[in-house]
C-alpha cells in the first residue's frame, strides 16, 4: 500500500479528513526550511506538499511567487530540495510527501532522472503545475516507472473527458482547485464542487483533495463537508514566513477542523 | 484540442489544466475564422484601409553599392503602428470580438506590442490592460503614454526580474482567472498552442507579399530571406511562404548582444537548450537546473529568453539557419540605412540588416537578398541619442 493509501485508510478509521500543508523548499533558506517542515508535522499535518522553486511560476499567486524568489535568491538548487526531502523522510517515515513544480525543471534534469531522483529522496508523488492532461501521458509514465504517484489537477470547469483521463493517468490523490485562477488565499470559498467530486467518484479518480484558497479552519470544515477527502493549505502557511510557532498553531487549528461529522463518514468511505 | 500544436518535438500546450478550456475555445474560434470568408474579408479590409497593406518592397539604391548584391526591404515599418505587429493584433482583435470577449490583456517589453494591442482595443471597443515590467514602465514612459492615450491601462509588474518574461507570467495568471470575458492577445509566435500557429498565419501575409513582389521585380525568387528573431513572429511570417522554395536560404538573426561567449545576449537558438517556458516546448536560455536566465539586447524586441517553437524546429530540420549579430554591428547598420537610404529602422530590424550587409559584402556573384524591415526606428530615438551621442562625447 502507498503512503497515501495508508494515510487515507488511517484517517477514515478516525473519521477525519486529511490536512496537507504546502511549503516552498529552501524558503527562506535550507536550514530554516527543514525546521518549518518539522513544524508542520508537529502541528498535525497528515501530508506534505513541497514546492521546488521555478523562476517563472505561472500557476502561483504573489505569496508563493515571493517564496520561490526567496528560495532562488538564497541560492537553493534542485539538489538541495531533494536533500531536504531525504532529511524529512528519515525523520517522518509515514508522512506522504508530494512535489509540486514546473515542467522546465524536469526538462532540464531529464524527466526520467528527475522522477528517479525524487523517488530516491523519499517523495511519494509529483504534480507538474504546467502539464495539463493533454501533455500528461509521458509524465505519468515516467512517474510510474520511478515508483511515484502522478497527481493531476481538476477544477469545476474541467470537462468530463479530462476527468476520465485523470482517473486513467493519476494516482495518490486528485488535486482539486477551489476556483479558477492562481494560488492564494481567499476570504470566501466558492464551493461548487459537489458535481466535480461526483464526476471524480464515478470515473474512479483518486481521492479529491481541495487546494487553492484554503486559509482558515472554517474553510477546512466547509471543504470536507462538501465531499473532499482532504485539503491543502499553501499561501496561508507560506505567508507566516519563518515563524515556526505561528505555523504550528495555525496547522493545529486547521487540523482540528478535519474531524468529520457522522453524516459525512459514509461519503468519505467511498474514497478510502 | 483539434491539433497538438507540435512542430517536430517542439511546441505543445503546457499550461495549468484550468487554462486549457480558454485555449480550446481559442483554437476552435481560430479554425472557424480561417474557414469563414466573412472573417477573411473583414480582416482584409482592415489590413488594406486601416493598416496600409500591401507594404512596398523597396530596393536599396546605395546601401550595398559596390557589391554584387541587391538588397530589398520589406517595408513593415510603413504599416500603421510602425511595425509588423499591427497585422496580428487586428486579426486577434477581430477574433476576440467573434468570441464575445469584452476585454483584452497583453504583455509588453519596451511597449511596442502594448501600443499595438492598445490600438486594437480602441478600434474594436474592448477594455484593454497591458502588463509591463515595472522597470520597463520606468524606462519607456513615452510608450506608456501612447497606450494610455489610446485608452489602455498599463499595469506595472513588480515580481521576478520586472521585465518582459515577468509580464508574460502575469498576463497568463490574469487569464487563468479571467478568460470567460478576456482574450489574451499574446504578442509573438510563441506561447501555448494555438498561439504559435495562429500568430504565424496572421503574419504570413508578409512573406506572401514579399515573395510575389520579388518575383515581379526580379523575375525570380530571392537567394536569401533575412529576418530578426526575438519571439519570432516577423521572421516566421516572412519565412512561411518561402519554406517550400528549397533554393531560398532562410536566415534568422538573433541578438548576440555584448557577445555570444558571455551571458548578455538574446540568442536563444544559438545558445539556449531544450526547455519549456510560457506554455511551449522550445529552446530556452537557462541554467543547468532549468531556472530561466535574463536575456540582453539593445533591442527590447529581441530581449526574450525563449523563442517560438517553429523556429526551434526549422533550425533542427536545417530548413532555416540562425546567426547572431552583436549590439555594435546592429547599431552600425541602423546608422548605415539612415545615411544611405534615408530610412531609420527599428533596432530589431537593424540586426537583420546587419547580417544582410555581411552577406552582400561576402558575395562574389550577383545575389538577391530580401530583408524584413519589421519596424521603424522612431521608438528607439531616445536610446540612439544616448548610444551615438554618448559614444562621440
Amino acid at each position: 500500500m502507498s503512503r497515501y493509501e495508508e494515510m487515507f485508510l488511517r484517517l477514515h478509521q478516525r473519521a477525519e479528513g486529511a490536512f496537507g500543508g504546502f511549503l516552498m523548499l529552501g524558503d527562506p533558506d535550507v536550514a530554516t526550511s527543514a525546521a518549518l517542515l518539522d513544524a508542520l508535522v508537529e502541528g498535525g499535518a497528515d501530508m506534505m506538499e513541497v514546492g521546488i522553486a521555478f523562476s517563472d511560476p505561472v500557476a502561483d499567486g504573489p505569496v508563493i511567487q515571493a517564496a520561490a524568489e526567496r528560495a532562488l535568491g538564497a541560492g537553493v538548487r534542485v539538489d538541495d530540495c531533494f536533500g531536504l526531502i531525504a532529511q524529512f523522510r528519515a525523520k517522518h517515515p509515514a508522512v506522504p510527501v508530494g512535489i509540486l513544480t514546473y515542467a522546465n525543471l524536469l526538462a532540464a534534469r531529464g524527466r526520467e532522472r528527475f522522477m528517479t531522483d525524487a523517488a530516491a529522496a523519499g517523495a511519494d508523488s509529483i504534480l507538474v503545475a504546467d502539464v495539463p492532461s493533454l501533455e500528461a501521458e509521458p509524465y505519468a509514465a515516467a512517474a510510474r516507472a520511478a515508483g511515484l504517484d502522478y497527481v493531476m489537477i481538476a477544477a469545476p470547469n474541467t470537462p468530463e473527458p479530462v476527468i476520465r483521463r485523470i482517473a486513467e493517468l493519476s494516482s495518490g490523490y486528485t488535486y482539486c482547485v477551489a476556483r479558477a485562477g492562481v494560488t492564494g488565499t481567499r476570504d470566501r470559498l466558492a464551493l461548487d464542487h459537489d458535481q466535480l467530486f461526483g464526476l471524480l467518484r464515478e470515473a474512479g479518480a483518486p481521492p479529491p483533495v481541495l487546494g487553492f484558497g484554503i486559509s482558515t479552519p472554517d474553510q477546512v470544515g466547509e471543504a470536507l463537508a462538501s465531499g473532499a477527502a482532504g485539503v491543502i493549505a499553501g499561501s496561508a502557511l507560506v505567508r507566516l514566513g519563518a515563524d515556526a510557532d505561528g505555523l504550528r498553531e495555525l496547522v493545529l487549528a486547521m487540523k482540528a477542523a478535519t474531524a468529520l461529522p457522522g453524516s459525512q463518514e459514509e461519503q468519505h468511505g467511498r474514497f478510502a | 484540442m483539434k491539433h497538438d500544436g507540435r512542430f517536430g518535438r517542439y511546441g505543445g500546450c503546457y499550461v495549468p489544466e484550468i487554462l486549457v478550456p480558454a485555449l480550446e475555445q481559442l483554437e476552435a474560434a481560430f479554425l472557424e475564422a480561417e474557414e469563414d470568408p466573412q472573417f477573411g474579408a473583414e480582416l482584409q479590409e482592415l489590413l488594406a484601409t486601416y493598416a496600409g497593406r500591401p507594404t512596398p518592397l523597396t530596393r536599396c539604391r546605395n546601401l550595398a553599392a559596390g557589391t554584387p548584391a541587391r538588397i530589398y526591404l520589406k517595408r513593415e515599418d510603413l504599416l500603421h503602428g510602425g511595425a509588423h505587429k499591427t497585422n496580428q493584433v487586428l486579426a486577434q482583435g477581430l477574433l476576440a470580438k467573434r468570441m464575445g470577449k469584452r476585454r483584452l490583456i497583453a504583455e509588453t517589453g519596451a511597449g511596442q506590442h502594448g501600443v499595438a494591442t492598445a490600438l486594437a482595443g480602441a478600434l474594436f471597443g474592448l477594455e484593454t490592460e497591458i502588463y509591463m515590467g515595472a522597470d520597463d514602465v520606468e524606462r519607456q514612459q513615452l510608450n506608456v503614454f501612447r497606450m494610455e492615450l489610446m485608452g489602455a491601462r498599463v499595469i506595472p509588474v513588480t515580481g521576478g526580474g520586472r521585465t518582459l518574461k515577468d509580464a508574460v507570467n502575469e498576463a497568463l495568471r490574469d487569464w487563468t482567472a479571467s478568460f470567460p470575458e478576456t482574450h489574451y492577445l499574446l504578442g509573438t509566435a510563441a506561447g501555448p498552442h494555438p498561439f504559435p500557429t495562429m500568430v504565424r498565419q496572421f503574419q504570413r501575409v508578409i512573406g506572401r507579399e514579399a515573395r510575389a513582389q520579388t518575383l515581379e521585380v526580379e523575375g525570380r525568387l530571392p537567394d536569401s530571406v533575412v529576418a530578426c528573431v526575438g519571439g519570432g513572429s516577423n521572421a516566421i511570417g516572412m519565412f512561411s511562404d518561402f519554406v517550400p522554395d528549397e533554393d531560398v536560404a532562410l536566415i534568422g538573426v538573433e541578438a548576440a548582444g555584448k557577445g555570444l561567449n558571455g551571458h548578455e545576449h538574446g540568442a536563444t537558438i544559438l545558445r539556449g537548450s531544450h526547455g519549456i517556458l510560457h506554455g511551449t516546448e522550445t529552446l530556452v536560455l537557462q541554467d543547468s537546473d532549468g531556472q530561466v536566465a535574463d536575456s540582453w539586447s539593445i533591442s527590447a524586441g529581441l530581449d526574450y529568453p525563449a523563442v517560438g517553437p517553429e523556429h526551434a524546429h526549422l533550425k533542427e530540420t536545417g530548413r532555416a539557419s540562425y546567426v547572431g549579430v552583436e549590439d555594435g554591428d546592429a547599431l552600425a547598420a541602423f546608422q548605415a540605412l539612415a545615411q544611405t537610404e534615408g530610412i531609420i529602422p527599428a533596432f530589431e530590424s537593424a540586426h537583420a540588416l546587419a547580417h544582410a550587409l555581411e552577406l552582400a559584402e561576402a558575395a562574389t556573384e550577383e545575389t538577391v537578398i530580401v530583408v524584413n524591415l519589421s519596424g521603424r526606428g522612431d521608438k528607439d530615438m531616445a536610446q540612439a541619442v544616448k548610444l551615438l551621442k554618448g559614444a562621440e562625447a
